[in-house]
């Protein structure tokens, strides 16, 4: 899964939370999803569970703090599906002797 | 001592202070068959409940079978709110935004802006319900029950709190004074305008957005049915169905929808060159003190009378002067006795009864919204010089056969009424009763 496609699908999550339309027409990474894009800090919850259904994964309370940008949030999500798919090669090895 | 609540104190500011008129310069509705105040307007003209079959009562064997209901609702949400309103606004919140936004800009006023727009620390609202936004409610039961959490997201108790249709109304305006919701049953809406009035007429705020919410909610609804004080005879015939004061009644119509009416100060509205509708004259609140027939389901008929009378005299107005009655009248037993309440409140012989209407003949029993939704309709029969027809009384009580000519009335009606009586009443022994009058300049 690239980045670009990660950031397509996370900016589909975000739209219904966002408050300030014209900074959402000008999202990059750098966006900072409270304070430029005015979403409600309380939809960080929906977001986040809109995020795990999306793309298979499960997001831990903890890494909530380090969720403030587009492009954080895009990378946390990168690192759990990479985390899945590593956890499944390794469930699929042949035994070890 | 008594209070001024009993009408035997005058209002008096601490200050020295005189008070404030206030007059109405804005109405919303989201009323049976409808979404807009222009489609209730409509309504207002017909003789007939605008009630409906719902198969959904009948599946789930309640006796009634019939209920009215708005159109279009979330149609007209999707067009007016931003998405980010509408990812946290339930049910409750989307009708009493609509009504609140209508009337907003039906007083020539703009919301301010999202996200950083002027707050209007003037202006406030005082918006009820009745059982809060019961289907967020039972939404948030099922989730728990089946170990949901996770899908609960994050905006269940913003949905679910008694405040939420207020909270959705001050968010959208931007309001910055007072912002409440009020709950008493079934005389809510009523009881919110006379709160907003109380709160403009002593200088608090300059404005204050009133009304009252009702979700359709099937549930709600089956409580009521248990009760057995809902239309069950007149299922096969949903436009007879809703009958206040007609012998064959068998109870209440259920019905939905939202009713907002802006309450300004006089000067205040002249300043800014509002349009004026009405003047709120008085108003009063009270309980029967579910004592003497009353209860928590019944009214003591004593608690109606000392409050219309309470009403009439924060008003000044003489019971002689009242022009015009819109009655809480619902199609049950208790249409008798609030007739006689009226009679012994207004102390008017039959034949010089003022004219009356009965507006949930037209679009059911709304619960918390009906005495907004039918204040709304006061103020534009009062505006417009009609009175709207009552329906479906064709075969009237006989405690009121007396006061036919008044009450009769199969197609709207012109009238020169000035003054409007407009009553409501609830569970819990609750009264709240405004009056009002047509706006002839200062």
């Amino acid at each position: 899964m690239t980045d670009s496609s990660i950031y397509d699908r996370f900016v589909v999550i975000l739209d219904p939370y966002v408050r300030s339309r014209d900074a959402f027409d000008a999202a990059s990474r750098d966006s900072r999803i409270l304070d430029d894009l005015q979403v409600n800090s309380a939809r960080l919850v929906d977001i986040v569970v809109a995020m795990e259904d999306e793309f298979g994964i499960l997001i831990q309370d903890e890494d909530f703090e380090g969720l403030a940008t587009i492009g954080d949030a895009v990378d946390l999500i990168a690192r759990r599906v990479s985390d899945r798919e590593t956890a499944i090669v390794r469930d699929h090895l042949p035994p070890t002797a | 001592v008594r209070s001024a609540g009993d009408g035997t104190l005058g209002w008096i500011s601490r200050s020295g202070e005189p008070m404030r008129r206030v007059v109405v310069t804005g109405l919303g509705a989201v009323a049976p068959e409808g979404s807009k105040l222009a489609e209730f307007r409509a309504v207002l003209e017909r003789a007939e409940t605008c009630a409906r079959s719902v198969p959904e009562m009948a599946e789930r064997g309640l006796a009634c079978r019939v209920a009215a209901l708005p159109a279009g609702v979330d149609e007209e949400a999707a067009k007016r709110f931003e998405k980010a309103d509408l990812s946290a606004m339930g049910a409750t919140g989307r009708l009493a935004g609509l009504a609140a936004v209508e009337a907003w800009t039906d007083a020539g006023l703009v919301p301010s802006p999202r996200p950083n727009g002027a707050v209007d620390w003037d202006s406030g609202a005082v918006f009820g319900s009745g059982a809060g936004d019961p289907t967020a409610m039972s939404d948030c039961i099922h989730k728990v029950d089946a170990q949901r959490l996770r899908a609960l997201g994050s905006s269940v108790v913003e949905r679910c709190m008694a405040s939420h249709g207020a909270s959705v109304v001050g968010g959208l305006l931007g309001l910055g004074n007072q912002l409440a919701a009020n709950s008493s049953a079934c005389a809510t809406g009523t009881e919110a305008i006379a709160i907003g009035f109380d709160r403009v007429r002593s200088g608090r705020a300059l404005r204050m957005v009133c009304g009252g919410a009702e979700t359709p909610d099937l549930y709600i609804w089956a409580a009521f049915d248990a009760m057995r004080v809902l239309s069950r005879k007149w299922n096969e015939a949903p436009a007879r169905a809703s009958r206040p004061l007609s012998r064959s009644s068998a109870g209440f119509v259920p019905g939905a929808g939202a009713g907002a009416l802006v309450l300004e100060d006089l000067d205040a509205a002249i300043a800014r060159g509002a349009p004026i509708r009405a003047e709120v004259l008085g108003a009063a609140v009270n309980s029967g003190g579910q004592r003497n027939g009353g209860s928590t389901s019944a009214p003591n008929p004593e608690g109606q009378v000392r409050c219309i009378a309470a009403a009439l005299r924060d008003a000044a107005v003489d019971p002689d002067d009242v022009d015009a009655v819109n009655a809480h009248l619902t199609g049950t037993y208790a249409d008798r006795l609030e007739i006689a309440s009226w009679r012994a409140a207004l102390g008017r012989s039959a034949a010089d009864f003022p004219s009356l209407t009965a507006t949930k003949g037209l679009i059911g029993h709304t619960l918390a919204a009906a005495g907004a939704l039918e204040s709304v309709a006061s103020v534009l029969m009062l505006q417009e010089g009609f009175l709207h027809p009552n329906a479906n009384c064709e075969d009237l009580l006989e405690d009121c056969e007396d006061i036919a000519h008044a009450v009769v009335r199969p197609r709207p009606a012109a009238s020169s009424a000035r003054v409007l009586v407009k009553a409501g009443f609830g569970f819990g022994d609750v009264n709240a009763c405004i009056v009002l009058r047509r706006w002839e300049g200062v």
